[in-house]
């Protein structure tokens, strides 16, 4: 089991290879099909992402509302493959990891190929056990969004496999 | 007649949801602790084990088992005999409501398909009502995620085709959802009818028990074949590879046009949170 920490570097990112389990702590941001509209209306506007992109890990991933005193409600992945479209430019600004289920576009790979980063997937359904590894959360930008906002999660040991890493490999290639 | 209030069937859909937040039905708990004890792949065997453990930390900590906590979808077989006092529908939508404000759910609702506007509530509710002999109301619902939804299909086929032709394109199907549906998935397979008929018994045919088949004998042996043919795919545990790719395959049938041939297929996760109660 490899340990990651985010912010993520070109170094780390050269010891991940497609079917490694891995545990990740730091920062992730979540992000869904509305926030990415956003993000990209921003991009086209020249304007700054809500986040410091470099060295990100982008969680796709919409949870539910957290009980009093906790940090987080349920919170797992949803199909990466819905915000394809989107992540090549975030991964030009910065963005190291994506976080999610399911496989990715050819065009998809091609970014993660040429910015040494990573697409990570996560056990999808499997949210309450995942959500034992927030430790905090606050939305950061689009509040207006609900549950589409962008948090800023803080994980500690949360467990992903390497799906596609920097040097195009891909796990779901291999397997189907 | 009987009467049965507005007031009860509100209480009775509220509990429902509550309950499957955060428990999965025995049923589906032991199939994927026996999925968990057969896979063989290294990957599949992990994610089969996350999927056991998040059934425990669910129901001990009332943490949703998926943070898609679903659209509210259910079937509603009211006896002739029972007069309904109160408004039904909104009774129906003031349950869903007050259950995903007070459960901490996720409400996943749009109002609007184009304009896409969080209805706030996670209501409305599909509700689909048939009116049967009795004097009891029984309600089925379940909370349908929407990516294992977004993964079903329906294809109008010439009526001269097979069962062969029929279970291609089940496979091709479930080959397409791959690891979006979050496998290993249930299977629900509506044959017949018309277009809107055969997606309808398709999700219905949700409900039957992990384990048990159709009536009919030929459409039983389709059942066991295609289940098979499935987990031979490789597709496995969250799309990583195994050979525990679905967990049950459901057909209905319904007669249908000398001219058609409709099949729907309805893909369910293993988040297969659902539940039956008669009033
Ligand atoms: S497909 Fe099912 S298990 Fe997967 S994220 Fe959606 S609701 Fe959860």
């Amino acid at each position: 089991m490899k340990k990651i920490t985010a912010p993520l570097t070109d170094k780390d990112m050269q010891g991940l290879h497609a079917g490694d389990q891995i545990v990740i702590s730091g920062i992730l941001y979540t992000a869904r099909d509305a926030a990415h509209k956003k993000m990209a209306e921003l991009i086209k506007g020249k304007k700054p992402l809500p986040f410091n992109a470099k060295g990100s890990i982008i969680f796709y991933a919409g949870p539910t509302p957290a009980r009093p005193g906790k940090p987080i409600g349920a919170i797992g992945p949803t199909t990466a493959k819905r915000m394809d479209s989107f992540a090549p430019q975030l991964y030009a600004k910065g963005v190291k990891a994506t976080l999610g289920k399911g496989a990715r576009s050819k065009e998809v790979k091609a970014a993660i190929k040429k910015y040494r980063a990573a697409y990570f997937v996560a056990t999808g359904g499997a949210a309450a056990l995942l959500a034992k590894k927030v430790k905090t959360a606050k939305v950061i930008a689009y509040p207006e969004l609900g549950t589409e906002a962008i948090y800023q999660i803080e994980v500690k040991d949360f467990p992903a496999i390497v799906a596609i890493d920097s040097k195009g490999g891909d796990i779901f290639n291999e397997k189907l | 007649m009987r009467k049965i209030s507005a007031e009860k069937i509100k209480e009775t859909i509220e509990s429902i949801i509550l309950e499957v937040a955060f428990n999965l039905p025995e049923d589906v708990c032991a199939a994927l602790e026996s999925a968990h004890k057969k896979e063989a792949s290294k990957l599949g065997k992990s994610i089969l084990k996350d999927l056991v453990d998040n059934i425990k930390v669910a129901k001990d900590e009332k943490l949703p088992l998926c943070q898609d906590t679903g659209f509210v979808v259910i079937f509603m077989e009211i006896g002739q005999e029972v007069q309904i006092e109160g408004d039904l529908h909104k009774a129906i939508n003031e349950a869903v409501a007050k259950a995903y404000q007070e459960g901490y759910l996720r409400k996943s609702i749009v109002s609007d398909p184009i304009q896409r506007k969080n209805s706030g509530d996670n209501t409305p509710a599909i509700v689909y009502t048939e009116i049967v002999p009795g004097d009891k109301i029984k309600i089925k619902l379940l909370t349908k995620g929407g990516g294992a939804e977004n993964c079903s299909a329906i294809r109008m086929f010439n009526p001269t085709v097979g069962a062969e032709e029929i279970e291609k394109f089940v496979i091709e199907t479930v080959k397409n959802a791959g690891p979006n549906a979050c496998p290993p998935i249930i299977v629900g397979i509506g044959i017949g009818g018309t277009f809107d008929k055969a997606a309808q018994i398709a999700k219905k045919s949700l409900f039957r028990k992990i384990g048990t088949h159709n009536s009919k004998p030929h459409i039983a042996k389709m059942e066991e074949s295609l289940l098979g043919k499935i987990n031979k795919t490789g597709i496995g545990p969250g799309g990583l590879g195994g050979k525990i790719t679905a967990l049950a395959v459901n057909t209905e049938t319904f007669p249908c046009h000398i001219a058609s041939l409709p099949v729907a297929v309805n893909i369910e996760c293993h988040s297969h949170r659902h539940k039956e109660v008669t009033i």
